[in-house]
């Protein structure tokens, strides 16, 4: 492609209506023509939706069409859409750092709804501002890292050691961190999975004796991530094991750190009386055997959706009625009841169990948060009283075993594992992924996947699936072998530089080490290394640093077209 | 000065307060208009040369928006950011601007209503102290 002459801007100005989303709140035809006056603007034009393929095209067409050499599109934000214009431009040869993004949506319109005259005086604003930066915008190359063809998975429950197990079968290494002395998580606990009664153990021995003998997989028991520090493609990652630190490099990181049942501490006699457990312990108690007596009552939702914890926690319903469907199988005289407030047993197999369930002799009854159901007895629990929704009455239960049903709660570790990855967690405490429907199973930091119970609580067949998706995710850059780094780093004039060594200083990656350069040492900056956050640039006493990208001269112009 | 609308500037950083920002957005939480963002890559790249250019020419108030400390996208630009705006406020004394019209916040890319909230907030302390007296046309 011929090369575009760079020196006399020619800047087009697309400005977008988001549908209503900008054109109801700003007047978007106004905002054209006062950008057309702005210097160095060839070309303004509006589009309904610039994103769309429509408003791709006319960019490349008002490229082509007016020779413009810097692109600015007004719109909605560089986090999500810049890709996408950046790649427009490329397609008409147009380098991608000569393209410019403001923000009218999220900054002006859905902002200031109220005060449209308010909200396009704003937007003309960071138009000019945009057009004052984008006239100085270079062109730059971007430079290629080398991948770590190896990957972390952080958790062994059956979704770290699936996700582990694909990705070595592809030819990866693999470091498999556990904290506990044993892989396997929460079902090394559990009797057997709905909706197949198959034995939990079943579905776990073979997997770890895999994983134990597989020569790609290196596995670390009562080991815990003490810090993580680099970036996509080479994660240095410390490890804190029984009494001994381990340090490795990884180029993606699968988080599986699954969840936790919560333990209902002072609720219906949990603790004092016993005669109560939870579903957890009764699946131990299955396992082993054990007699659970003639009248066994479950209560669901006992800590989930209640005011201090709303949210579902989505496998406890079917792990209720698994496990009276297994009572009822084996003693078809004992008596169970589930004592639920709404039950969630979607799709087709639930749904089919939950009926079975109901003709093996498994008793339902309704009751609200309002009305709770109370326990009888002292040193154990003899009855239950529950007030019946259908009936409108209350009823007594015989009562030899309680069994709480109670949601999986967040990984004690979440807050620690969110911060040292810089990943984000929701409201709850879950590991939260970059986009629900868009991004999956990834986090919003590259490089960094996320599988099973550690998002929300999941079943072990949706947890295996985000596992292989993870792994796909994971594999991707550990394949192609290297990552294109963004070319916003940082340069030395060496001329300028006075060797004072506060920008080494300041530097978090070491990406700065003073060089002998004739009589005197100056700054070098290695290009690999930087990462672009321009802490050193805004230091420099010689303003020796030039930020690329973000150049003190172009933001100097920003501000001073807003005064301007 | 009843009809006093402060102009000011805010530096976010790319990963936490402009993502912030942009949650106020998707959120559809209004605020006082009175804020232009000029995005860095993250609150460490803010000079403070950059805001006393502002402030001589025309800003009446300054925002330097960043991630909570420990969260920095790039470890510890924050923190750099941090001890530098004691210095940046000793300058501002001895040009006469009140340290009020600059200020730091952290806003994590979760916290759109506190980037709201910062908003309106500092437009009020900036209203109050009324226009800065280092603008040339003042
Ligand atoms: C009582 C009960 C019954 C259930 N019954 C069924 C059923 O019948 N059928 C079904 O499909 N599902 C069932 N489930 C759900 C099932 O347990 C989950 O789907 C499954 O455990 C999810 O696997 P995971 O690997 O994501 O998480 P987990 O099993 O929780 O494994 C996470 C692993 O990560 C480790 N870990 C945590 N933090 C760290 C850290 N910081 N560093 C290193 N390692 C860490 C943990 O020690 C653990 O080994 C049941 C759950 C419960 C509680
Ligand atoms: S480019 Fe952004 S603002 Fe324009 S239509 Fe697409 S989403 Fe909306
Ligand atoms: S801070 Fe500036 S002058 Fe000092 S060593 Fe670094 S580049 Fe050179
Ligand atoms: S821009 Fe940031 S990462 Fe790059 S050399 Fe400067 S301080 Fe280091
Ligand atoms: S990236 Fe937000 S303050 Fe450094």
């Amino acid at each position: 492609m011929e090369e575009k002459d760079l020196s006399h801007p020619r800047i087009g100005v697309f400005i977008c209506h988001c549908g209503i989303n900008i054109g109801a709140y700003v007047n978007v035809p106004d905002l054209v023509e006062y950008a057309k006056q702005l210097p160095n603007v060839v070309h303004a034009e509006r589009n309904l939706f610039t994103c769309s393929e429509e408003g791709i095209s006319a960019i490349k067409r008002g490229t082509k069409e007016y020779n413009l050499n810097r692109v600015l599109v007004a719109s909605c934000t560089p986090r999500t859409h810049e890709p996408l214009f950046r790649a427009a431009c490329e397609e008409v040869g147009l380098n991608k750092y000569l393209f410019e993004f403001v923000n009218i949506r999220d900054q002006c319109s859905w902002v200031h709804m109220r005060e449209p005259q308010k909200a396009t005086e704003k937007a003309k604003d960071l138009i000019r501002m945009g057009v004052a930066k984008a006239r100085l915008l270079q062109p730059l190359e971007e430079i290629e890292m080398e991948v770590d063809p190896s990957a972390l998975v952080i958790g062994g429950g059956i979704v770290g050691m699936e996700a582990a197990l694909n990705l070595a079968n592809q030819g990866f290494n693999i470091h498999l961190v556990e904290k506990e002395p044993e892989l396997g998580g929460t079902l090394r606990s559990i009797n057997k999975l709905f909706p197949i009664n198959q034995e939990a153990v079943k579905l776990i021995k073979p997997l770890v004796e895999q994983i134990k003998s597989h020569p790609k997989i290196k596995t670390h028991l009562s080991s815990r991530v003490s810090q993580v520090t680099g970036f996509i493609g080479n994660f240095n990652i410390n490890l804190d094991g029984k009494g001994k630190a381990e340090q490795f490099t990884v180029g993606t990181i699968i988080v599986a750190v699954g969840a936790e049942p919560l333990k209902p501490t002072g609720q219906y006699g949990y603790g004092k009386m016993n005669n109560v457990l939870t579903q957890l312990e009764l699946e131990e108690r299955m396992k082993k055997g054990k007699s659970l007596g003639q009248n066994v009552i479950m209560i669901n939702c006992v800590g989930a959706r209640v005011p201090e914890r709303t949210y579902c926690s989505r496998i406890c319903c079917m792990t209720a009625i698994k496990n009276a469907f297994l009572i009822k199988e084996s003693n078809p005289k004992a008596k169970v009841w589930i004592l639920h407030r709404d039950l969630m047993t979607y799709g087709v197999d639930f749904e089919t169990y939950y009926r079975k369930a109901m003709e093996l002799g498994v008793r339902f009854i309704r009751y609200s948060l309002e009305r709770p159901p109370e326990i009888i007895g002292d040193e154990k629990v003899e009855n239950i009283k529950v007030y019946h929704e259908l009936w409108r009455k209350e009823i007594e239960l015989p009562c030899d075993m309680l069994v709480l049903t109670t949601p999986l709660i967040p990984a004690e570790d979440n807050q620690n594992i969110s911060k040292m990855l810089k990943v984000s967690l929701d409201e709850f405490g879950f590991l939260l992924e970059a986009h629900l429907k868009l991004r999956p199973v990834e986090f919003a930091m590259d490089g960094i996947y996320i599988c099973g119970s550690a998002r929300w609580p999941t079943d072990v067949t949706e947890g295996v699936s985000q596992a292989y998706a993870a792994a796909a995710k994971a594999a991707g850059p550990l394949r192609m072998g290297y990552v294109k780094a963004e070319a916003i780093n940082a340069v030395v004039n060496e001329d300028e530089c006075s060797g004072c060594g506060i920008c080494e200083l300041l530097c978090s990656f070491q990406a700065i080490e003073l060089q002998p350069r004739d009589n005197k040492r100056v700054s070098h900056i290695n290009e690999a290394v930087c990462k672009g956050c321009g802490t050193c640039g805004a230091a420099c006493p010689s303003g020796a640093i030039s930020m690329h990208h973000f150049t003190d001269e172009q933001i100097i112009a920003q501000v001073e077209a807003l005064f301007s | 000065m009843d009809n006093f609308e402060p102009r000011i500037v805010a530096f976010c950083c790319n990963w936490c307060s402009y993502a912030g920002a942009d949650l106020a957005g998707t959120s559809r939480i209004q605020y006082s208009p009175n804020i232009r963002v000029i995005r860095v890559m993250c609150s460490g790249r803010v000079n403070p040369l950059f805001v006393l250019k502002a402030l001589s020419i025309g800003a009446d108030g300054v925002l330097i928006l960043g991630c909570h400390p420990g969260d920095c996208h790039y470890l510890e630009g924050n923190y750099k950011t941090l001890r530098r705006i004691p210095l940046l406020k000793k300058m501002l004394k001895q040009l006469g601007i009140e340290e009020e019209r600059v200020r730091l916040e952290w806003i994590s890319a979760s916290e759109g209503a506190k980037f709201a909230e910062v908003a309106n907030n500092f437009t009020q302390t900036i209203k109050n102290l009324g226009p800065s007296s280092l603008g040339p046309f003042k």
